[in-house]
């Protein structure tokens, strides 16, 4: 094939990719969107395995074999709560096998003696690929520890990681440079490689399960970066764009998170917001004497009574499992003629947009998932709000300007405008930024304690009778 | 210079392309979104086929191995996943 025909199906490719992006701007066209967006990959590989002539087909064949194998059991085992892990770990794979190819390209070049082969540009690209590829793999190692549970989900702050991480950043460039000048040794690569692994566990594990969703949309704009670099210095036109789409992909996400959060990207990566939690007698002031605790008996009167019903799913009720028990609840109430609404927090779950997939998993129909800015002018005119494992989303602190507050100026669901109020919640324990909720102390306020899915089959039950 | 100017232009064009797209997905579908961009960027497999094809040694042989085994399960996996998600949100249209 002539390289101008085989650029030719890079830009389909390219537009296909394009496509796939596009179709997911609706939940109807989102399938084969992402149907698309695999055509396109499928072609970018069958031309470049048409195109190079390639000596050993077997190792390309097994590689691929065994990586099929691992990414479908993978995408098929995960449950929805574990998408972030599994988004990690597709994203350390990502970056370990560019740095891994790059790192091969250069050993074969030195061995077989084309050293007039690594040119500079060469070596801009090894070293952009053991950086990016570095800190993508054990970055993502680290996020995935944490949201598996392997590793302590809170901020884990080591002293002096400041000085530390500005040292291993400086050891990074000063590497890049020597391969840069000097390509005739593999070393300065693979030590690049270890500093730059060493440095993605350092800036990751500061940072507190919560604010995940913002770590995974950056390592994701990482590898969309290292791609585009990438093909930028090999001169191949598909991977620059598909890296670019990617880049603002995480890039615009992360944006997005960190806005919902009311937080600039360099105090969720450096801050370690969550290490410290808020003194009992602080708590103790705000909710003595104040909170109401309600029985299953009596919210189920109250909902009974209601005409418009807004449930506030939080990660804890992803965490019960209780997703499908609510979604019952949910078609329980909308039989007897109750309008039900759910409101989705940008920062709920774990992940950018994950509460959607949890509760589109446990049937509920999408256009009854309402964002923010939608749904909060309709709390004025809602007779209960369900809150089930969420706390500082709807926590009317953040609407103070005190910098003490950790989350103050964070955008909140507006629920303490309904009716009332349910809290569905263990315990007063405080949320990840470790102060306490005013809200659960409100007028309009009851908790109902409990675990989230075993109140809500209470809460079935209590309806059912009260019929 | 003027190849290099070329790819600058290209990758600038593409980023606004991206901007354009990617802000009209609706916060519903940023999961899929997230990990259908992701299995976008093991595009990298791309570059590891090239390096992959050529084995002097053992050891370029086990790098070249590894590399196009987690780009691929980085490829598949991703486009798998995205796919089974989309499914649930598309079964109550």
């Amino acid at each position: 094939m002539s390289p101008e025909l085989i650029d030719l199906f890079y830009l389909i490719a390219a537009v296909l990719f394009i496509f796939g992006l596009k179709g997911l701007s609706h939940p109807r066209t989102a399938v084969r969107g992402n149907l698309l967006g695999s055509a396109g990959m499928l072609l970018a590989i069958v031309v470049t395995l048409l195109d190079r002539r390639i000596v050993s087909f077997e190792v390309i064949v097994a590689g691929i074999v065994v990586g099929a194998l691992v990414g479908v059991i993978l995408a098929y085992k995960v449950s929805m709560t574990s998408m972030p892990q599994v988004v990690a770990v597709f994203n350390g794979f990502g970056g370990g096998a560019s740095a891994l190819a790059v790192g091969a390209a250069l050993e074969e070049a030195l061995r077989g003696g084309f050293v007039e082969e690594i040119s500079v540009q060469f070596t801009v690209a090894a070293a952009l690929s053991a950086l990016i590829g570095g800190v993508s793999f054990t970055g993502s190692a680290v996020a995935f520890g944490k949201l598996q549970g392997l590793v302590n989900d809170k901020p884990i702050l080591i002293a002096g990681r400041h000085v530390l991480n500005v040292a291993l950043a400086m050891i990074c460039l000063g590497l890049s440079v020597w391969l840069v000048l000097d390509g005739t040794s593999s070393l300065s690569f693979w030590i690049l490689a270890g500093v730059a692994s060493l440095l993605g566990i350092m800036l990751v594990i500061p940072i507190g399960g919560a604010d995940m969703p913002v770590v995974i949309a950056l390592l994701n704009s990482y590898s969309g970066v290292a791609a585009a670099g990438h093909g930028w210095v090999l001169n191949n036109t598909v991977l620059i764009i598909a890296g670019s789409l990617v880049g603002a992909a995480g890039f615009i996400l992360t944006a997005l998170m960190c806005r919902a959060m009311n937080r600039s990207l360099v105090n969720v990566m450096f801050a370690g917001v969550g290490a410290n939690v808020a003194t009992i007698e602080e708590s103790e002031d705000i909710y003595a004497g104040r909170v109401k605790a309600a029985s299953a008996e009596e919210v189920a009167m109250l909902l009974q009574d209601a005409r418009r019903v807004i449930i506030v799913p939080g990660y804890g009720m992803a965490v019960a499992q209780a997703q499908f028990v609510v979604q019952d609840l949910a078609e329980l109430l909308e039989s007897k003629g109750v309008e039900v609404d759910f409101a989705i927090h940008p920062v709920a779950g774990r992940m950018p947009g994950h509460m959607n997939v949890l509760l589109a998993e446990a049937n509920i129909p999408y256009q009854k998932l309402k964002d923010m800015d939608e749904i909060n002018p309709a709390f004025r005119q809602t007779d209960v709000v369900l809150v089930i494992g969420a706390n500082d989303v709807v926590n009317p602190l953040a609407r103070e300007s005190d910098p003490s507050i950790p989350i103050a100026g964070m955008p909140i669901l507006d629920v303490d405008q309904a009716r009332s109020v349910v809290i569905v919640k263990r315990s007063l324990s405080p949320g990840f930024s470790g102060i306490a909720n005013p809200l659960f102390a409100a007028d309009n306020a009851l908790m109902l304690f409990g675990d989230a899915k075993q109140v809500a089959m209470d809460l079935m039950t209590a309806v059912k009778e009260v019929a | 210079m003027e190849v290099f100017v070329a790819a600058l232009t290209i990758f600038v064009l593409a980023l606004f392309v991206g901007f354009e797209v990617i802000t009209k997905v609706p916060p519903l579908l940023h999961t899929p979104l997230m990990s259908g961009a992701n299995a976008i960027s093991g595009i990298t497999l791309v570059g590891t086929l090239v390096t992959a094809g050529v084995q002097l040694t053992t050891f370029t042989t086990i790098l070249g191995f590894l590399a196009v085994a987690m780009a691929t399960a980085n490829v598949v996996g991703g486009f798998l996943v995205t796919h089974r998600m989309l499914e649930m949100f598309r079964r109550k249209d």
